[in-house]
């Protein structure tokens, strides 16, 4: 059985909805794994979950990335594991340099808690490859959301189809008008060129439970089980 | 012993939603000559060494590894030297 393990950082709010929504509603196996573990228990998936790692002091995951468990992620990581960084998750892999780019304030200067519609705006990776629909409806919980890298990353990240989400309309256009808080085009979650890291700012976790309202977060998740079991 | 002082700013071409807040707040106070607000960060600090060359080498590590991000952020710092007690 797949295995989901759950990053638990201080200050991670997000750690028991993750675990909530790949074991009680889907099924897989997971476990929680302590920020100053040095090993990550044979998970097939590692989940960096959202919330204020050490009070988003300094900025956003900056501290997280120097926890003992990161180090273990890393190396994860770079031999091909699966990992996904959800909100400050994704925070956290863009300042441990597992995916590139940074996170500014959003435009705004609010903190949005809303619901929004992403596009899948790449297939050619496990995470949205098994998915048939072409817009998912998600929650936002941010104030650092404001997706910002230089221009020849950001055309790179074209070129390499590593843009996957991008916020757009429930029809799945992409525009300004859709763009919650000034995140360059439109990114909401990107991969890494070998497709096995996925940073993302809306939840999936907290939309997996059909009592809650929404499921296309399951989608995510099954997309990666179906792929790992093949 | 040094005292490291080290400010941290965001690049010029790189947004700063807080710093146009913050001058928003200028122009309701009637500062109407404030121009382009940027919020930075200052960070001070002590490297427990005599020797300068060493100092610098950890800030300057600090500084790159952990203080600024260098997708966003350019750092400078000053080292001063003062007595151990």
């Amino acid at each position: 059985m797949i295995k989901f393990g759950v990053v638990v950082f201080p200050g991670s709010n997000c750690d028991y909805d993750s675990y909530y929504s790949v074991k009680k509603i889907l099924g897989y196996d997971a476990e929680f794994i302590w920020h100053k573990e040095n090993e990550i228990k044979n998970s097939d998936v590692i989940i960096l979950p959202g919330g204020f790692t050490y009070g988003d002091y300094l900025r956003a995951g900056a501290i997280a990335k120097f926890s003992p468990v990161m180090e273990k992620v890393v190396d994860f990581a770079e031999h091909g594991g699966t990992v996904i960084g959800i909100c400050n998750g994704f925070q956290i892999l863009l300042e441990a340099g597992l995916l590139p780019g940074a996170m500014l304030k959003n435009e705004s200067l609010k903190f949005i808690c809303k619901d929004v519609y992403v596009k899948i705006s790449s297939r050619e990776n496990i995470f949205t490859n098994k998915i048939s629909k072409n817009v998912l409806k998600l929650p936002i919980a941010h104030g650092e959301g404001n997706y910002f890298a230089p221009e020849d990353v950001l055309n790179k990240l074209e070129e390499n189809s590593q843009i996957v989400f991008q916020y757009s309309s429930p029809e799945g256009e992409v525009s300004k008008k859709f763009n919650p808080n000034g995140s360059l085009k439109n990114i909401a979650g990107i991969i890494n060129k070998r497709g096995n890291v996925l940073g993302m700012m809306p939840h999936p976790e907290r939309a997996c439970n059909p009592l809650l309202g929404k499921t296309d977060g399951a989608l995510i998740f099954k997309s990666i089980v179906e792929n790992l079991l093949n | 012993m040094f005292k490291a002082t080290v400010i941290v700013k965001r690049r010029p071409t790189i947004l700063d939603p807080q710093g146009k807040a913050v001058e928003q707040g200028a122009r309701l106070l009637g500062f109407n000559n404030v121009r382009n607000t940027r919020i930075g960060k200052y960070i001070e600090f002590f490297v427990d060494t005599n020797n300068r060359a060493d100092a610098e080498k950890e800030v300057n590590e600090y500084c790159t590894k952990l203080l600024a991000n260098p997708v966003i952020e350019d750092f400078e710092y000053n080292l001063e030297e003062v007595s151990d007690d």
